[in-house]
């Protein structure tokens, strides 16, 4: 993977993502060129069905575009077979989604250690990951929990330190706070902007809340498939 | 890989163990059913071969009556006399011994103890042709027979009754009216569907007619035992016995046998085949249960596949490729049905001892079996844990995540 600056991290062009065939085919991507930058914190918005989601995941090797280029620092990612994009998820990518998706009667530190343990990573190193990402999201305390045992707030932390475990260089966020209180949802925006800013993480949030988007640097709008709007703001932060 | 897969997958089964334990239940129960019900089984069959080998194998009977087991038929026919014994030893070359038999309950006491006991007067040549063995003492001899001596020899039950723990060779023994020496104990042969053979008293014919029953007539021999020798096919024997004793009762040609002859070894082959197909018939039943059992594995599996495939996009999510996820799930298969089937096959081991000692049959562990049953039962659970896993990591991480 070049780091070269001339390289984006993130480029489509006029990618397209076709749900069904035929008649019941359904176009949830029209046509989407989009160039994302290293150190970006970005918001994609837009209403229920405007095919935010579908590009989050598309963007994030979770789900295949039908047709059009997608590089990933240069990679053509549209070109990868299952187990490259895995890899590719494994060593650059970290997801945070609305529903936290937390291995049940799992304890956090092992939540946050399973990402290490397809790396390879020893044991020890693992250990000490964990505790460092756990700690870094402000949840010392709650290492041997298990998700029925924390609040929504705290299993979301428990998600980031997960995502956040294997350094990754872009993070993606599906709706994170779309099932917390605004509380909550201050602390874990301010969680993502702190880890954009100190750590250097790429961030890229789909939301449909427009105080959740205000953290970000830049807005990207997305209607009917299509980018209706693209916005860098000049200070992020609520 | 390999070894990330384990641990995890371990893992994986300690944070599950409710769900691991019912997938184990499922397994373990069918195959514990399945061994145990052919072992025991196996054991019955081998149990009623062992008996009649212990009747004797070339054991042939001479019995009063038309046919065997029908007891009005036998009524008011005449039974044998000596002379037909000695005279089926002398004639027909197949036959390697010859005993007149003579058989009555009696009431007999030794000491305090009392019970009413079936008594056989016969030859020395019977304890051959019965397979009877001596476990103390002596048999009684030509010489004892022809003086009429008042000697006996005891089976264990008759021992076990009457004298307990004493030692019971040379103790007097009342039997009917007459005093008896007991001179000998015979080797227990056990009981098993045949009754107890070991409950019987065996004297010389001699002292039986003159001491305790009085001679009443010369037709007094209730049936006679005849051991065909090595080799000599028994319908043959059958055949000439049957020529030989017509002439002697003087059977016309229109005239049924008014005696049958009971060949144990045909009687060995249908039991022995008749078991068989028992045996069979639990396999069938332990095959259902191992089938009922698989079903159960199956519908904790399916139950817990909405919850698994969750997992499963998480795995995928996170950066675990297809293969890794589904070698987890392997291993995770794998193990659960290998601990159900071994302890299946220790709870068949004990199942086996116990109710094999209850219904006293021989137990003989059966490696074929086992082996059967464990693969048969560890293919079924790894089949139904495998087998949605497959189809779960084949899916979109993305659409495995929305699984709800």
């Amino acid at each position: 993977m070049s780091d070269s600056p001339t390289v984006p991290l993130i480029e489509l062009n006029g990618l397209t993502k076709t749900y069904g065939i035929g008649d019941a085919a359904f176009q949830a991507l029209k046509g989407i060129d989009l160039t994302i930058q290293r150190r970006e914190f970005v918001a994609i918005m837009g209403a229920s069905g405007s095919g935010k989601s579908t590009l989050m995941n598309v963007l994030g090797c979770l789900d295949t575009p039908t047709a059009g280029t997608y590089r990933y620092e240069g990679i053509a990612v549209q070109d990868l077979s299952t187990d490259e994009r895995s890899l590719l998820r494994r060593y650059a990518l970290g997801f945070v989604f609305q529903g936290f998706n937390l291995l049940p009667r799992t304890t956090s530190l092992d939540n946050v250690e399973l990402p290490l343990l397809y790396r390879g990573v020893s044991r020890k190193e693992r250990r000490e990951k964990a505790v460092a990402a756990l700690t870094s999201v402000g949840l010392p305390t709650k290492m041997d929990s298990t998700p029925a045992e924390l609040s929504g707030g705290q299993q979301q932390r428990v998600a980031i330190a997960r995502a956040i475990v294997t350094e990754p260089s872009t993070l993606f966020a599906d709706e994170p706070t779309g099932n917390l209180d605004s509380v909550t949802t201050g602390d874990v925006m301010e969680l993502l902007k702190r880890l954009n800013e100190e750590r250097g993480i790429t961030v890229l949030v789909v939301t449909h809340d427009d105080h959740v988007a205000t953290y970000a640097r830049r807005i990207v709008v997305i209607k009917d498939g299509l980018i209706e709007s693209d916005v860098s703001q000049s200070q992020g932060g609520a | 890989m390999i070894w990330n897969a384990f641990v995890i997958a371990l893992r994986e089964i300690s944070r599950n163990m409710t769900r691991a334990f019912l997938t184990v239940l499922g397994i373990f129960i069918g195959a514990a059913a399945i061994i145990t019900m052919v072992t025991l089984g196996q054991g019955a069959t081998l149990a009623v071969k062992a008996q009649i080998s212990s009747l004797g194998n070339n054991l042939l009977t001479l019995r009063p009556g038309a046919g065997f087991g029908s007891r009005g038929a036998s009524a008011g026919v005449p039974h044998f006399t000596e002379k037909d014994a000695v005279v089926i030893g002398e004639q027909i070359a197949g036959v390697a011994a010859v005993a007149p038999v003579r058989n009555a309950s009696l009431s007999t006491i030794h000491l305090q103890n009392a019970r009413v006991s079936v008594v056989t007067g016969t030859t020395p040549a019977y304890f051959e042709i019965n397979k009877w063995k001596l476990a103390e003492g002596r048999l009684f001899t030509s010489a004892d027979l022809r003086s009429g001596a008042a000697v006996c020899v005891i089976g264990n039950t008759v021992r076990k009754e009457l004298f307990g723990s004493e030692n019971p060779i040379g103790a007097k023994l009342r039997i009917g009216k007459a005093s008896c020496e007991v001179i000998g104990l015979l080797v227990a042969k056990g009981q098993a569907g045949m009754g107890d053979q070991d409950d019987t008293i065996i004297l010389p014919l001699s002292a039986l007619q003159r001491r305790m029953v009085g001679k009443t007539s010369s037709h007094d021999i209730s049936q006679i035992s005849i051991s065909a020798k090595d080799g000599v096919d028994s319908n043959a024997l059958i055949t000439e016995i049957t020529a030989v004793m017509r002439q002697r009762r003087n059977l016309q040609r229109n005239e049924d046998n008014n005696f049958n002859i009971f060949d144990t070894r045909q009687i060995a082959e249908t039991l022995g085949s008749t078991t068989q197909l028992m045996t069979l018939l639990l396999a069938a039943v332990a095959g259902v249960s191992l089938l009922v059992g698989g079903i159960g594995i199956m519908n904790i599996m399916l139950v817990s596949v909405t919850e698994r495939t969750r997992e499963i996009g998480i795995r995928l999510a996170i950066g675990a490729t297809a293969r890794e996820v589904l070698l987890q799930f392997l291993v995770e298969a794998v193990t659960l049905s290998c601990v159900g089937g071994v302890v299946g096959i220790l709870l068949a081991f004990g199942l086996c001892a116990g109710l094999a000692r209850l219904i006293q049959v021989p137990f003989n562990f059966n490696l074929q079996i086992n082996v059967v049953a464990f693969v048969f039962a560890a293919a079924v659970g790894v089949l139904f844990g495998y087998a949605p896993a497959r189809r779960a990591a084949r899916l979109n991480p993305i659409d495995a995540l929305r699984n709800e």
